[in-house]
């Protein structure tokens, strides 16, 4: 049964990306089980409001895990202790009467602080713009059997499709590496027929982006797989590593 | 270049100059195995190797491997700190399915280089080294005692043999190795990209194997060093 609680929040506020940040406590309370956990900051900046306060900045969107807005990193956790779930897919009965929980934003040199809590995660999109698609002329519906795909692979590429680019894969990583992000963004395409066309390419792209942007080094820690609200495995950065290093053997 | 220039390239470096380091521990122990049978089958190696151009070679080779694997490690991980940016978490848990070993690689790298520095100096620097100099007879035991620094049993006698200090520094240095192996070895395959979702708990099951394996065997044979020394009674210091 779904209880209120009074909880302590240590929340980093930052007024800028070159501002220095800091943490700020504040208390809840009577705050139902039953909350989600954004509709928690909602009431938190709510109180702020009413105290003539500055409310915390967050980044949020559908709020059904599917978006990839959300993006705390709660008590030591990318989208904090749920597994399989984005930030705004927690709820209050994962936390206690009295506990205190500690709030921050993604920390990677990739994905500056915005404010508060609100990362700027451009760095991802500019990674899908250097090859995360396919050139193809699309002229009149084909056939759904037309191509056909193994089942096997299908379901491969569908799993890496499930990536929602939420970031919490650099967040986790203690090398703020991006590996997982791009190899599911490589897999998705080049499992499949129509992507294979360009895979070379792509894989090189996508790479030479990311190392550009600062993102680290893979060291397969895993962390990155262990926190994955989307649960994308980490074989996808080993065929990764395949499709960027017989691309790169080739040329 | 691709090989020096892309975060991949670099980690294949480090994943193919560790591969190599494992074969040669491999090779290592196979030799120390002959030693645990018998202290004139190791002198009959140690005099096959001894300073041979060849034997040279290979530890000119050896050496490059170790510097390539370290100096990659090392620029790695300043550009891995670089990339986590200049705010640090309040709060790491490590999350669960996360091995040790595989964020502390460096540390235990460290470690492991350190003990080569002591076991560089009870050993290569006596023998190889010392040949390489011109040194046909060196000193042992007491000081005045002098063997050929091709007599490789004498060494490991003199050093094991009822020495409990290095006995337990050297299964220290195994128990360092263990950790590094554990994730370095099925890290470097998922890095030249063997893997899939099929393969990835059967190559962190072999390679907790090759880890056990290696580290077991060099720990078992030290102890029978200490306890023993060298198989077939040879003795170090006569008169000691």
């Amino acid at each position: 049964m779904d209880k209120d609680i009074n909880i302590t929040l240590k929340v980093w506020r930052q007024k800028g990306p070159k501002e220095k940040g800091q943490f700020e406590t504040y208390q809840l309370q009577n705050i139902n089980q039953g909350t989600s956990f954004l509709e928690m900051l909602d009431i938190l900046n709510e109180q702020l409001i009413n105290e003539g306060k500055e409310p915390v900045v967050f980044d949020h969107d559908c709020r059904e895990g599917i978006c990839g807005m959300c993006s705390l990193y709660v008590n030591g956790h990318p989208h904090g202790p749920a597994t399989g779930a984005t930030t705004c897919q927690l709820y209050m009965r994962r936390f206690h009467d009295g506990e205190t929980i500690t709030i921050e934003p993604w920390r990677s040199a990739g994905f500056p602080v915005i404010r508060d809590l609100m990362v700027d995660r451009y760095a991802y999109d500019k990674i899908i713009q250097a090859g995360g698609f396919v050139s193809v002329n699309t002229g009149g519906v084909p056939d759904a059997n037309a191509t056909a795909i193994p089942k096997a692979d299908a379901d491969l590429a569908m799993d890496a499709a499930a990536c929602i680019g939420c970031g919490a894969c650099a967040a986790a990583c203690k090398n703020g590496s991006a590996m997982l992000f791009v190899s599911a963004k490589v897999s998705q395409l080049a499992l499949l027929p129509q992507g294979k066309i360009e895979a070379a390419r792509r894989a090189k792209a996508m790479v030479a982006k990311m190392d550009e942007l600062g993102f680290g080094n893979c060291t397969n820690t895993r962390a990155c797989e262990m926190e994955c609200p989307k649960n994308i495995s980490v074989s996808n950065i080993a065929r990764l590593n395949r499709e960027f290093i017989s691309a790169k053997l080739k040329d | 270049m691709w090989l020096l220039n892309s975060s991949i390239g670099k980690k294949l470096i480090m994943s193919v100059s560790g591969l190599f380091l494992v074969l040669f521990l491999l090779f290592h122990l196979s030799m120390n195995v002959a030693a645990a049978f018998s202290g004139e089958a190791y002198n009959m190696i140690c005099s096959l190797l001894g300073a041979n151009w060849y034997a040279v070679a290979a530890t000119l080779v050896l050496a490059a491997g170790v510097v390539i694997h370290f100096l990659y490690a090392v620029i790695l991980t300043l550009q891995n700190r670089k990339a986590r940016g200049n705010d640090r978490y309040a709060i790491n848990a490590r999350p669960k399915g996360v091995e040790w070993a595989s964020q502390n690689m460096l540390v235990l790298g460290i470690i492991i280089i350190l003990f080569m520095v002591l076991h560089f100096s009870q050993f290569w620097y006596k023998m190889m080294f010392a040949e390489l100099m011109g040194n046909h007879m060196v000193t042992l035991c007491d000081g005045t005692t002098t063997v050929s620094p091709q007599d490789g049993a004498a060494f490991i006698n003199y050093y094991f043999q009822g020495n409990i200090l290095n006995t337990v520094l050297y299964l220290v240095w195994y128990a360092a190795l263990w950790f590094h192996l554990t994730h370095g070895f099925w890290s470097a395959i998922q890095t030249i990209g063997w893997n899939n979702t099929i393969w990835m708990n059967r190559w962190i099951c072999i390679s907790k194997i090759v880890a056990t394996v290696i580290c077991a065997v060099f720990a078992i044979i030290t102890i029978v060093f200490y306890l023993n020394g060298v198989g077939g009674g040879l003795v170090a210091c006569p008169g000691l």
